[in-house]
């Protein structure tokens, strides 16, 4: 009654990647960006292994926040059984189905592990009384299983959702809808776990001294903003070539981008949060982190952040007419994007060069080979099915979805 | 005189403005359902009607489109009480502990900006939220505490099961037979010209 485009079903071919369109071919591109980036990686990377860890670091962990962020937020639908997202929903799956290709993207790390952590240092136990008391969590062999464990956790989640949500293209059944919201609570429940606790290994683990109980939140929050950052770059784009154009109307790039402000001022709320304790307290063992990154160039990037990741997004997106254009929303998107990478950067690398900030081309080659893995990965499994789930119960819903 | 031009100063249109064209205050149109009124709203709006309104027990979805509504401005005076609160509150915190009562504090700085976000994050969202209650009560210039519309018996349905179209008579488009020719030919179950007072 109310809507003006009174769409309530789709054909199979206004959800699918026509034959001959470019978009088949991103795998491809994305492998072969990616062969270039490794062999870039591979030759400077021998002469400066550090620098190659670190740069490696800090790209695997980017793309990887992205597809936990994107796991994240097709659980939470179904969870609270929204009905807004349906139409976005297979974007999500197959962002977060690349999460069994980031465990492969993992192995190279662990040849650094010596390079990367101080905990990690032959011998260090002997010295150092923290370290010595740390070292029943911070030790190799037990590094290594909770790696396993995360990966394990979320290959399983991730392929269960995408297998089920495949699955009811083909057959329909709306049980698939309801055994999956079953599941839901208690899978964001070992993700939230899982992912505090790679975090803390993977991040805050570079500083072994130091310790902060709200990185995991921290992590998270990054995550999700990276993740809807990446979502509406990438449904822009979409629109762009021609795929779910007649889908995806300025309704949905709004929630889109109302999402993303809501979670900039998460993000915002979590950092400065975790600063202002450390900072009011005032104690050496919590200000070391965030003396390192308050001195020297590094201290540019710390205001960067500040300005970059919080304050001009959260302004440029509170209007309603930027979220709803989709060549404004995309702005907001790639800038955040990048404001995330800059994020994990400042978190990663002072630990690197304490000295100040010192791009390096490893930095570019780890990104460009970490993220054509992704981009093909992503765009492969974007092929194998249509681009919305076609038999979902509340698509219809998503359809004809409209602000009030 | 002083005291006229203050009261031209304070002038605004009045809650029931002068009444040009005789007795009434408007006309009442009652529909069954929430499509009949929308229909009828989209009518109403493209005769080119403005000084009326939709009266409905529960929100309907899409209405303020079918009105012709324009967008409210109410998000720019939370904007702006929003921001004035939290320079207010970064304002004060400032002159306190920089001006006012300087105080060594943990060893810090008398300006720390750092301390002072959490109260001005505080003060900013409580004049926001202040901003919003009392603007959409200037908006909707409340509270009004009678209306003319109350006098209609039939009016009384619409907290239950009854949906209204109210056209004022100072709107200049209105004519009470045309108009109600319009609202009857729209589907409205009853059509009735309300007195002023």
């Amino acid at each position: 009654m109310t809507s003006e485009r009174d769409v309530v079903a789709l054909t199979p071919e206004q959800a699918a990647i026509p034959p001959g369109h470019t978009w088949n071919r991103l795998p491809v591109i994305g492998a072969a960006v990616a062969l270039l980036g490794a062999v870039v990686c591979a030759i400077l990377g021998v002469g400066n292994p550090k620098q190659f860890f670190f740069s490696w670091l800090v790209s695997f962990l980017f793309f990887l926040s992205l597809a936990l962020g994107g796991l994240f937020f097709v659980l939470i639908q179904y969870a609270a059984q929204g009905g807004w997202g349906i139409v976005l929903r297979r974007i999500g799956e197959t962002i977060f189905v690349t999460l069994p290709v980031m465990a492969a993207l993992f192995v190279p790390l662990l040849l650094g592990l010596d390079d990367l952590f101080e905990w990690a240092h032959h011998g260090v136990t002997e010295h150092d009384a923290l370290l010595r008391w740390k070292a029943p969590y911070l030790n190799v062999p037990f590094f290594l299983i909770r790696a396993v464990l995360y990966f394990g956790c979320w290959s399983a989640i991730a392929l269960l959702y995408y297998r089920g949500s495949r699955g009811q293209d083909a057959t329909g059944d709306p049980g698939v809808t309801a055994r999956l919201r079953r599941l839901a609570g208690p899978a964001i429940i070992v993700l939230a776990i899982t992912q505090t606790f790679a975090s803390i290994d993977w991040i805050m683990s570079l500083t072994p001294h130091w310790y902060s109980t709200m990185f995991g939140v921290y992590f998270f929050a990054g995550s999700f903003v990276g993740f809807i950052a990446l979502l509406s770059v990438v449904v822009v784009a979409m629109r762009g070539v021609g795929l779910l154009d007649t889908v995806i109307s300025a309704e949905h790039l709004h929630d889109v981008g109302k999402l993303l402000f809501a979670f900039t001022a998460f993000w915002a709320y979590i950092a400065f949060s975790q600063f202002f304790l450390m900072w009011y307290a005032n104690l050496p063992e919590e200000t070391i982190w965030y003396k390192a990154r308050l001195e020297g160039s590094w201290k540019a990037v710390s205001i960067l952040l500040m300005a970059g990741h919080f304050g001009v997004p959260f302004f440029y997106l509170m209007g309603r007419a930027v979220k709803r254009r989709g060549s404004t929303l995309a702005v907001g998107g790639a800038w955040l994007l990048v404001m995330h990478f800059v994020d994990l950067y400042w978190q990663i690398m002072p630990t690197l060069h304490p000295e100040g900030v010192r791009p390096s081309i490893l930095d570019v080659a780890a990104f460009v080979a970490v993220g054509g893995c992704f981009v093909a990965a992503a765009s492969w499994f974007m092929r194998r099915q249509a681009l919305v789930p076609l038999r979902d119960p509340r698509l219809a819903e998503s359809l004809a979805f409209e602000n009030v | 005189m002083p005291f006229d031009s203050l009261r031209s100063l304070r002038a605004r249109p009045p809650l029931v403005p002068q009444l040009p064209q005789g007795p009434h205050y408007g006309i009442l149109a009652e529909f069954a359902t929430p499509a009949d009124l929308y229909h009828a709203c989209e009518r109403v709006r493209d005769a080119g009607f403005k000084r009326w309104d939709a009266h409905t027990p529960f929100p309907v979805h899409g209405l303020e489109k079918a009105m012709g509504l324009r967008r409210s401005p109410l998000p720019w005076i939370v904007l702006v009480t929003g921001l004035t609160g939290a320079a207010i509150g970064f304002g004060l915190q400032w002159w306190v502990h920089v001006k006012a009562y300087p105080l060594v504090i943990s060893g810090k700085p008398y300006f720390s900006w750092p301390a002072f976000v959490p109260i001005t994050f505080e003060v900013g969202v409580l004049f926001a939220a202040i901003g919003a209650v009392l603007g959409m009560l200037g908006l909707n210039r409340l509270p009004m505490h009678h209306h003319p519309l109350f006098r209609s018996k039939v009016f009384e349905r619409v907290t239950d099961d009854a949906f209204f179209i109210s056209i004022e008579s100072w709107d200049p488009q209105f004519d009470p037979s045309a108009t109600r020719k319009l609202l009857e030919s729209l589907g409205a179950r009853s059509v009735e010209l309300l007195e002023v007072e």
